[in-house]
């Protein structure tokens, strides 16, 4: 919660032009605009941030880092002295608690982590160090990444900021909240199930899920090997493409990762015109299929808006599919009326918007929820009392003592994990379970292959829900999986995924869209969103206002202050934010080579 | 019904650890016997978070065991997790190889009981090795030195009929390893080590219930422990009882098997395909690269020798039984060295005082240069074959460490005479003094001259030329 009185204390932080409440309400692009400007020091953004963690009580950080400050005043220096690292140096941001930082603990949320200090940096932490990146802390979660709520934590639940009664999603709560709360400019999540995406949503915030091996994913604890990604989350599409641009690459002590080069995320954004024109991204792998389309003979197929279906001559033209598997029943009303809505507005924006189908949509549930508990099973064997972590204070014997600190150690959502992993993965039982999961993501991936033959995007809602009262009681833990519905498929897939905030429903809770792209199609997927981010600064309040209860009235009276709250936000991000973002990415890339000869 | 009508059946598994100078998934060394826990990083010891990076020397390592021994090789394979938990197992699961190793098939031709028998691999695969216990009065600790140090695992099929065959192929298959330069084979300190499954049944019947033996950690050990568990199996059916499934552990003090673990609890070992390791894609063409580096294997040598070299086929065999012995004189042969006179020292005085000085071949303290000079100044004519001796005596000794045989004859006065004119003085001084063995040659007694040849070499102190000595004594006596 947003505390009032934080505008009064710590005064001169700010200089004359903005106040606090502005300042942090700011993009990340905005936020080193400010920087580029002289307006704002990091040791002010930074204070900033830290008196709104202190003052807030939506449980987002488990740690805060004692140097923050002095990493801020480091960060001023090297500005002053003309030695910037990149755009981003001196940008608070914060890291979700499964991302090792050397020296800080590293608990992923966990009693048997609690005590855990690594000694090594995850690779995403390195290079946002190497951008001059001020870290605030880390960042609450579900615990090991399991869940879709942030409630399983060993350190209590996340509230969404929007409405503390509700959850914040998960499994990175922590980090769609921080952002959400203006608690940071950039968060870092994991995704491995949707888990960047939901709470993104949920909390009204963007969160990008790579493609899978675009960012390393070493010193990133693992949940599920084959499906976690690192992913932001932000205020704006623009500084989601930012966080990319510094994270993307390559890494030789991740063998998925990716060895393809970045792309420059940024250069390509050209918001509303960008729905119109998809060209000139490089990327485009469906040109010269058009022979192909409507051959399965499906004339009932919905169009959006304009009436646009395919024809000769439209190269130019994003082409958007949205398949009717996830517009259907198990959808709330209101999130599908949101994404027709915003498909809709994308048609009459120029894209070529139309229904679609992804026949094996229907196994991914099942296939994610075998696939990621193998993987969890066996990742988590490694926390056995024997070497860090917790141990149990009383065992008789060796087996005992793994026994009981295993017990005592783990949540009931991680041990319910792990016991329908080893299941899985039994004798007798793996051919049953695992193997026929891992048929189901060839045919999953299929889908997604012939999908991409047509089109550059797939639109569909990040969850089939709004966020919901935090400790509901689901009668059985597949209901809960089920939630998962929206975004799993793109991790058995292993595609890029981005949610956006696309209104709100009666409660006024925001209402996430995702759009999907193509393997390494992230430029091109920016690019969309950043439109279709544009398209809705008219229907989003990107940022809760002061005094947050239930209900409608809260939701009216947020929509009424949506025009003052979201025009500095999404409306000079997408014109001069973007500009300045392009400038801060060439400088990010220079950082970067420049703090590798360093190292080197 | 008799023992004698139960025939063993026996198959190994033998793990070989690779001699990579870092680990399989790290940049740690992997020297043997550094102190607890410094050979360790994050990765090794799986804390959370680190991700393994696949040493492309182990997998080009396994692949020249593989084609040493036969085998074909997979050109996609694939790394697996086996999961169980120990303290020594810091992931609880060791990276393996499960349905897709990288070496299927292959063989060894051994010789056990005088026949010659064709043994059969399964498979070869890479895996890592896990830490070690340490038991003492304290407690215990882990020490994870060893942990990820690249192991090959060789399976045979059941091919193997008593305990003779089971050393013969251990040999073998050290030998071939040895020579391909994969692993160091040294037992001692468990490069190398095996497990052994046997059943016993009746010729027709279906196999019997197999036990298995674990970490016999010498080839005599093997090779008493199969003796003892086939008795024991065959006493077992002779009383009427029957065959458990268990696992034992060979106690080498005390010569008898004991049962670590019994079917009850059977391994279960989740496997699964190691998702954070990209499968093992080799081409043809990097698999022939992998194979051209393969030195020349023992069975190869031999053939050269016995038909380049022009030594016996028992020589040749002598010879090859240690990589040391032949790369020796392999490297003497290079220098222009007679292969016989090498062969003879090698077979003779240096083995004896290798066994004197207890030292295994690989720590002879000279090398093929030496050798090459040595028998270059007996062809030479220059010192005599006992004089041979004598310098190679001399290369053990630690006194004359770092000299050379030419240097070692002057600084001993070990050179022959061949001098003409001080032979003729010492010959016509022999002769004086042995007037009837003189005439005794002159009467027709040929062999005669020996015994002043004798006279001469004693009165040189063995350092004249005899086969000029001879020459000289025949023209004085003509």
């Amino acid at each position: 919660m947003v505390k009032a009185g934080a505008s009064g204390a710590g005064g001169g932080a700010g200089g004359g032009a903005s106040g606090k409440e502005e300042i942090a309400a700011w993009s990340m692009t905005q936020a080193a605009a400010g920087l580029a400007r002289g307006e704002v020091t990091s040791r002010q953004l930074t204070e900033i941030m830290l008196e709104r963690i202190a003052a807030s009580d939506n449980n987002a950080y488990i740690t805060v880092n004692p140097q923050a400050l002095a990493e801020a005043d480091a960060a001023d220096a090297r500005r002053r002295a003309g030695k910037a690292r990149s755009g981003a140096d001196g940008i608070p941001v914060a890291l979700k608690d499964n991302i090792c930082v050397r020296g800080l603990p590293t608990t992923c949320a966990s009693r048997m982590l609690a005590n855990f200090t690594p000694p090594y940096s995850a690779a995403v932490a390195e290079r946002l160090a190497e951008a001059g990146t001020v870290l605030l802390g880390k960042l609450n979660m579900d615990e090991f990444a399991m869940g879709s709520t942030s409630e399983h934590s060993y350190f209590g639940p996340v509230k969404n900021p929007r409405n503390p009664a509700r959850v914040a999603g998960g499994s990175s709560g922590g980090a769609a909240a921080a952002v959400a709360e203006d608690l940071a400019y950039l968060a870092l999540g994991t995704d491995t199930g949707g888990s960047v995406r939901q709470p993104a949503a949920f909390c009204g915030a963007v969160g990008l899920k790579p493609t899978y091996g675009r960012i390393s994913r070493f010193g990133v604890v693992a949940f599920a090997s084959s499906l976690d990604q690192v992913g932001p989350i932000t205020k704006t599409v623009a500084d989601c493409a930012w966080a990319l641009s510094l994270l993307a690459g390559g890494d030789p002590r991740d063998s998925s990762s990716l060895p393809h080069p970045p792309a420059d995320y940024i250069a390509g954004l050209r918001g509303v015109a960008g729905l119109a024109d998809a060209g000139g991204s490089g990327y485009g792998g469906g040109g010269g299929n058009g022979g192909g389309r409507g051959s399965d003979g499906d004339g009932g197929r919905d169009t959006y808006g304009n009436g646009t279906v395919f024809g000769a001559g439209q190269g130019g033209r994003p082409r958007i599919g949205v398949p009717r598997e996830y517009m259907g029943e198990g959808i709330q009303a209101e999130v599908r009326r949101a994404v027709s809505d915003l498909a809709a507005k994308m048609a009459a924006a120029g894209a070529a918007v139309e229904e679609c189908s992804l026949p094996r949509a229907e196994y991914a549930l099942s296939a994610y929820y075998v696939i990621s508990s193998a993987e969890a099973c066996s990742n988590l064997g490694r926390y056995d009392g024997v070497k860090y972590g917790y141990r149990a204070n009383n065992y008789d014997s060796l087996e005992d003592m793994i026994r009981r600190s295993r017990s005592e150690g783990f949540g009931d959502e991680v041990k319910r994990r792990i016991l329908l992993g080893t299941y899985t993965l039994s004798a007798g039982y793996f051919d049953a379970y695992y193997k026929r999961a891992q048929q189901a993501r060839t045919l999953i991936m299929e889908d997604f292959r012939q999908a991409f033959q047509r089109y550059d995007a797939l639109l569909i809602p990040t969850s089939p829900v709004t966020a919901w009262r935090r400790g509901a009681d689901f009668a059985d833990p597949s209901a809960v999986y089920a939630m998962d519905l929206c975004t799993v498929s793109v991790n058995v897939a292993g595609l890029p995924a981005i949610s956006l905030p696309w209104g709100t429903d009666g409660d006024g809770l925001p209402i996430g869209a995702q759009l999907i792209g193509a393997p390494l199609s992230e430029a091109l997927l920016l690019r969309i969103a950043h439109g279709a981010e544009e398209l809705g600064a008219a229907v989003n309040s990107r940022r809760p206002n002061a005094g947050i209860g239930t209900g409608p009235a809260v939701g009216a009276a947020r929509d009424a202050g949506a025009g003052s709250a979201a025009s500095p936000a999404s409306g000079s991000a997408s014109s001069t934010g973007a500009g300045s973002a392009a400038d801060a990415a060439g400088d990010a890339g220079a950082g970067r080579s420049e703090g590798g000869r360093l190292d080197g | 019904m008799a023992e004698s009508e139960y025939q063993t059946v026996i198959g190994l598994e033998v793990h070989a650890e690779l001699d990579t100078a870092s680990k399989i998934y790290c940049g740690c060394g992997t020297a043997f016997g550094g102190e607890e826990n410094t050979q360790v990083c994050p990765v090794c010891a799986g804390l959370p978070g680190v991700l393994p990076a696949l040493n492309r020397r182990a997998v080009e390592f396994c692949v020249m065991a593989g084609l040493a021994l036969g085998c074909e090789i997979n050109t996609y394979s694939r790394q697996d997790r086996k999961h169980y938990f120990y303290p020594d197992l810091p992931k609880a699961f060791q990276t393996s190889q499960f349905d897709l190793p990288l070496c299927r098939g292959g063989y060894v031709d051994i010789e056990a009981g005088g026949q010659a028998k064709r043994i059969q691999l399964t498979r070869i695969h890479i895996e890592e090795d896990a830490g070690k216990l340490i038991h003492g009065p304290a407690g215990t600790r882990v020490d994870y030195n060893r942990c990820g140090v690249p192991l090959i695992e060789i399976v045979t099929e059941p091919d193997f009929s008593n305990a003779g065959e089971v050393y013969a192929f251990l040999e073998a298959l050290r030998e071939i390893l040895l020579y391909s330069g994969v692993s160091n084979c040294r037992m001692e300190e468990g490069s190398l080590r095996c497990d052994i499954n046997l059943s016993i049944h009746r010729e027709g019947e279906p196999l019997g219930t197999r036990t298995e033996m674990k970490n016999l950690n010498s080839f005599s050990a093997a090779k008493a422990a199969v003796e003892y568990e086939e008795k024991r199996q065959r006493q077992v059916l002779a009383q009427g009882g029957r065959i458990t499934q268990a696992t034992l552990r060979w106690d080498d003090a005390r010569g008898l098997n004991y049962v670590m673990r019994s079917k009850e609890d059977a391994d279960e070992y989740f496997y699964f395909p190691e998702p954070d390791i990209m499968p093992i894609a080799l081409s043809a063409a990097e698999i022939q690269a992998i194979g051209a580096r393969l030195p020349e294997l023992p069975q190869a040598r031999r053939r050269r020798y016995r038909e380049t070299l022009g030594l016996s086929d028992y020589d040749a065999r002598l010879l090859t039984s240690a990589k040391a012995f032949s790369d020796l004189l392999d490297e003497a042969v290079a220098l222009g060295a007679p292969a016989k006179l090498c062969a003879n020292f090698i077979m003779g005085d240096i083995t004896r005082l290798l066994g004197e000085a207890g030292l295994p071949p690989e720590r002879l303290p000279f090398g093929g240069a030496a050798l090459a000079e040595l028998t270059a100044l007996i062809a030479q004519g220059d010192l005599s074959n006992s004089m041979g001796s004598k310098v190679v005596e001399s290369l053990f000794a630690p006194a004359c460490a770092g000299q050379s045989p030419k240097e070692i004859v002057a600084a001993k006065g070990l050179s022959q005479v061949s001098d003409q004119a001080a032979l003729q003085a010492m010959c016509r001084q022999v002769i004086e003094e042995n007037p009837q063995v003189a005439a005794d040659y002159r009467g027709g007694k040929t062999k005669a001259i020996a015994a002043l040849v004798g006279q001469v070499m004693k009165l040189s102190r063995g350092k004249a030329n005899p086969a000029l000595v001879n020459q000289i004594l025949a023209d004085l006596l003509a």
